[in-house]
C-alpha cells in the first residue's frame, strides 16, 4: 500500500545490470564434452536439477581434477527466465577454482551478491529470488554425482525457505524465544517467505514440504504442550513451590475443591447445608474469582453473604493464594 | 522498429478517434447535466456516440448500454447487482463462470463466494472452451446469474455464445457476456446472441482508456453501484466523461466497420504469422485459426521459457505477452493455461501475439525473423531441448 505500489512497475526494472548483461550474453553457457574433459586430464560431471514442467530446469557440467578435487572448468544451460539464466551463469563462474566441498557452500545468496551492482541494492525483485536457488540445488547434486552419494546428504538440516535459506531450526527457535504470533513476524525476524513467498502457505508458486503458516501453528501447539506439563509437573511436586496463579483451571478447581472438601464442606453439612462451585475466572487485575452457590439450609442462612462467606474466603487464602475472591450468586 | 503484438492488453487509439475527442477537453469542457450552454452544447456529440454505440451492438432503444469507467467495472456492475436484487433476498444463491474468466469475473465471485454465494466455475476443455452439456448440469433452481465470455484474451478462442445464451433462456437465467476481447473483432449482435447483459472496454478496440460499458436489455436494470447525482438515468452516477464517450462512439463505429478488414486482412497477417512459428519444430497453437478471433495466437515454444523470450523481442523492440509465470509479479501461473489443462509445460512456454488492424506485413515479416532468432539463442540455452540446426536457414 503507498504511493509506491499503487502503479504497479515493471520487474524488469528491478534487474541490477549485471544480471540483464548476463541474460544477453551469459559467459558460461554451453557443455563440456568427454573429450574436452579427457584434454584437460578431468573427470566429466554432468547434473540435472528442476523440469520444464516447474518452469525452471538447470544442467550443470564440471571438468574436475580428480588428485585435488578442483573444479577446473564449469558450464551450464538453462530452461527459464532471464534471471534463472544469469544466476545459473554466476553459479558456473564461482564454480570455477573452487574445490567440490568448497562448491557445496555456495549458496543462492552468494550468487544474488555476485550478481549485484552496488553491495546495498539486490541485484533482481524479490519474487525472483527463487530463480538462484536452482543454481544451488544443481551444484549439490553435481557433488553428489562426483562423490557417489545421494544430493540429500549434504543437507544437514530442513530447508523451509529456499529463497532466504532458512532452516526448520531457525524458524522454531525463532518462534519459541520469541513468542511469535503471526506468520508476518516469523518474515521480520527470519526474511523467510519475504521473496517468492512459496513457502507461507499452500497454493504459492512452489509446492513445499513445510510452510510457515503449519510451522508456526505447531510450534505454538508445542509451546502450549510444554507450559501445561511444567505446569503438571509443578503441581505433583511435594513441595508445593508452585504458585496457584499460575496453574491451569482444571488445577485450580481440583485445588479449590480440594480445600472445600477438607476444610469447609463437612461444617456446612454440620448445618444442613452445602455449597458448590459453579465457575472459576481469572480476572484482569490479577485475581481468581471463584463462584459458588449455596444448597440446602445455606441458601436462605443469613450469615452466607457475611460470616460464612468470609470464612470460606480466609480459608481458601491460606490454603491457595491471597489473590481470590469468593462471590456467592 | 517497434512492434507492437500485444493488442489484447490494450490497443493504439486511432487517429480519428483521438481527433474526434479533441474538442471536449478544451473547447466544448461543460458537464452535459448543466443547464446552460456550456452543458448544452456537448450533448450533439454525446447523442451521436450513444447512436454508434447502440448501433454498433444491434442494441435496440429501449436497452441501456450504460457508460461505466472500464469493463472490470461493468462486470463487477452485473455481479454484484445481481447479487444485491437476486441474492441477497434470499431468492436464489448460485452464479455459474468459467475458470477462463478475466480477473474481474473470477475475483468478484471469489467476493460474493466471501458472503456465502455459491459459484460454479466451469472446466474448458483443451481448446479452452467451455462444453454445453457441463454449462447445462451446472444451472439449477437456485441459479442466479451465468456470465461467460465472448472471446478468451489469452487464447483467443471464441465462445458458443448462442448456445449459452438458448441453455440459459431455456432455464430462465439471466446470461451476462463478457464482450471485452470480442468487439471490434469479431460481430457482436446482442439479439442474435440473445444476452441480457454484456460489458465492454473502448481501449481494447483503439479507444481511449477509462471508458467503458455495460449493456442491459430491457427489463433487466440491476442497482447501481455508483449511488450519486443520478447521472445515466440513474443507473451509474458521476459526472459523463464527454471525451471518452465521444471517442469510444468513434471507436465502436470504425470496430464495426472494420470488421470484414479484421476477418479478411488481419487474419492474413495473422496466419502468416502462424504458419511460419509452426514450422519452429516442437511448437504447438492453441485452437484453430477459425476457432479464434482473427488477431490472436497463443504458442508454446517448447524449451523456451516465457518471459525469456519476452526479454528477447522487447530488446528487438517487439511487444508481446505470456502466460508465464515468472513474468508476472505474483509468480503466480496462468490460470487459463491451467485450465486448458493441455501440456503442463503451456504455462511456461506459451507467447501471446495478438495484432491489429494498424499492423503492418513489414511488422510480421521483421518479428517472424526475430522470433526465429530469439529461438535459436535461446534453445542453445535451454537445458531442455537438444537443438537441432540448419531447421531454419532456408525458411526465410
Amino acid at each position: 500500500m503507498g504511493k509506491n505500489s499503487l502503479i504497479g512497475g515493471s520487474i524488469w526494472e528491478e534487474y541490477s545490470q549485471k544480471v540483464q548483461d548476463l541474460m544477453n550474453n551469459p559467459k558460461n553457457m554451453g557443455e563440456i564434452t568427454e573429450e574436452q574433459a579427457k584434454e584437460m586430464g578431468a573427470k566429466l560431471i554432468v547434473a540435472d536439477f528442476g523440469a520444464e514442467s516447474c518452469g525452471d530446469a538447470v544442467r550443470l557440467y564440471w571438468a574436475v581434477d580428480e588428485k585435488t578435487d578442483t573444479i577446473l572448468d564449469a558450464k551450464f544451460k538453462s530452461f527459464g527466465c532471464g534471471t534463472a539464466i544469469a544466476s545459473s551463469d554466476t553459479m558456473a563462474e564461482l564454480c570455477k577454482g573452487k574445490t567440490v566441498d568448497e562448491a557445496i557452500k555456495i549458496t543462492n545468496i552468494d550468487v544474488e551478491k555476485a550478481m549485484r551492482d552496488t553491495t546495498d541494492t539486490p541485484a533482481v525483485p524479490p519474487q525472483k529470488m527463487h530463480c538462484s536457488v536452482m543454481a544451488y540445488d544443481v551444484i549439490k547434486e553435481a557433488a553428489a554425482s562426483y562423490k557417489g552419494v545421494d544430493a540429500a546428504s549434504f543437507e544437514d538440516q530442513i530447508i523451509v525457505c529456499e529463497c532466504a535459506r532458512v532452516s526448520l531450526g531457525t524458524i522454531k527457535e525463532v518462534i519459541i524465544l520469541n513468542d511469535l504470533k503471526t506468520v508476518e513476524q516469523i518474515t521480520d525476524y527470519t526474511k523467510a517467505g519475504a521473496f517468492c513467498k512459496s513457502c507461507i502457505k499452500p497454493g504459492g508458486h512452489e509446492e513445499r514440504e513445510y510452510y510457515l503458516v503449519d510451522i508456526l501453528k505447531d510450534t505454538r501447539e508445542e509451546m502450549e504442550k510444554k507450559k501445561m506439563g511444567e505446569l503438571a509437573d509443578a503441581k505433583t511436586s511435594e513441595n508445593g513451590e508452585f504458585a496457584f496463579e499460575d496453574m491451569t483451571m482444571v488445577q485450580k478447581l481440583k485445588k479449590v475443591e480440594k480445600v472445600i472438601d477438607d476444610n469447609i464442606r463437612e461444617m456446612l453439612m454440620m448445618d444442613g447445608g452445602n455449597l458448590e462451585i459453579v465457575d472459576i475466572r481469572d480476572t484482569d487485575d490479577g485475581f481468581t474469582d471463584i463462584y459458588i452457590r449455596y444448597l440446602g439450609a445455606c441458601s436462605g442462612c443469613a450469615s452466607s453473604s457475611s460470616g460464612t462467606l468470609y470464612a470460606i474466603e480466609a480459608v481458601l487464602k491460606e490454603h491457595l493464594s491471597d489473590k481470590i475472591r469468593v462471590l456467592p450468586i | 522498429m517497434r512492434v507492437y503484438l500485444d493488442n489484447n492488453a490494450t490497443t493504439i487509439v486511432d487517429p480519428f478517434v483521438y481527433k474526434e475527442m479533441v474538442p471536449y477537453f478544451c473547447e466544448k469542457y461543460g458537464n452535459p447535466n448543466s443547464l446552460h450552454e456550456f452543458g448544452s452544447e456537448t450533448h450533439p456529440a454525446l447523442r451521436c456516440a450513444m447512436d454508434r454505440l447502440y448501433a454498433g451492438i444491434n442494441a435496440a432503444d429501449n436497452d441501456d448500454i450504460v457508460v461505466t469507467s472500464c469493463a472490470t467495472e461493468s462486470i463487477n456492475w452485473v455481479i454484484k447487482g445481481i447479487y444485491f436484487d437476486r441474492i441477497f433476498n434470499g431468492d436464489k444463491n448460485h452464479i455459474v463462470t468459467s475458470e477462463v474468466e478475466h480477473p474481474a469475473v473470477i475475483q468478484a465471485c471469489r467476493f460474493l463466494e466471501k458472503l456465502g454465494v455459491k459459484v460454479t466455475y466451469l472446466p474448458v476443455n483443451s481448446d479452452g472452451v467451455i462444453e454445453i452439456d457441463t454449462l447445462e448440469e451446472s444451472i439449477s433452481d437456485e441459479t442466479a446469474l451465468v456470465s461467460i465470455m465472448w472471446a478468451n484474451n489469452e487464447t483467443g478462442m471464441v465462445f458458443p455464445i448462442e448456445e449459452i445464451s438458448r441453455v440459459c433462456k431455456k432455464h430462465d437465467v439471466p446470461f451476462h457476456t463478457d464482450a471485452t476481447q470480442a468487439i471490434g473483432k469479431v460481430p457482436v449482435d446482442v439479439v442474435k446472441a440473445g444476452v441480457d447483459y454484456l460489458s465492454f472496454s473502448a481501449h481494447k478496440f483503439h479507444g481511449p482508456k477509462g471508458i467503458g460499458g455495460l449493456y442491459i436489455k430491457e427489463g433487466r436494470v440491476i442497482s447501481s453501484l455508483l449511488s450519486g447525482g443520478e447521472q445515466m438515468d440513474g443507473l451509474r452516477s458521476g459526472t459523463l466523461n464527454v471525451p471518452g464517450i465521444v471517442g469510444m462512439g468513434k471507436a465502436m463505429e470504425l470496430a464495426v466497420e472494420n470488421l470484414d478488414f479484421e476477418k479478411n486482412d488481419v487474419k492474413k497477417l495473422r496466419d502468416r504469422l502462424e504458419d511460419e512459428l509452426l514450422k519452429i519444430p516442437d511448437t504447438f497453437v492453441v485452437g484453430t485459426k477459425e476457432q479464434r478471433t482473427p488477431n490472436t495466437i497463443l504458442i508454446s515454444i517448447k524449451g523456451i521459457e516465457g518471459e525469456a523470450m519476452l526479454w528477447d523481442l522487447n530488446k528487438a523492440g517487439i511487444a508481446a505477452s505470456t502466460g508465464s509465470a515468472c513474468a508476472s509479479e505474483a509468480l503466480e501461473s496462468n490460470p487459463v493455461m491451467e485450465a486448458i489443462g493441455a501440456e503442463a509445460d503451456l504455462a511456461h512456454t506459451a507467447l501471446r501475439l495478438s495484432l491489429s488492424r494498424f499492423t503492418t506485413k513489414e511488422e510480421i515479416d521483421y518479428t517472424i525473423d526475430i522470433i526465429y532468432k530469439a529461438v535459436e539463442r535461446l534453445r542453445t540455452i535451454s537445458s531442455t531441448f537438444s537443438y537441432a540446426p540448419d531447421w531454419h536457414e532456408s525458411k526465410l
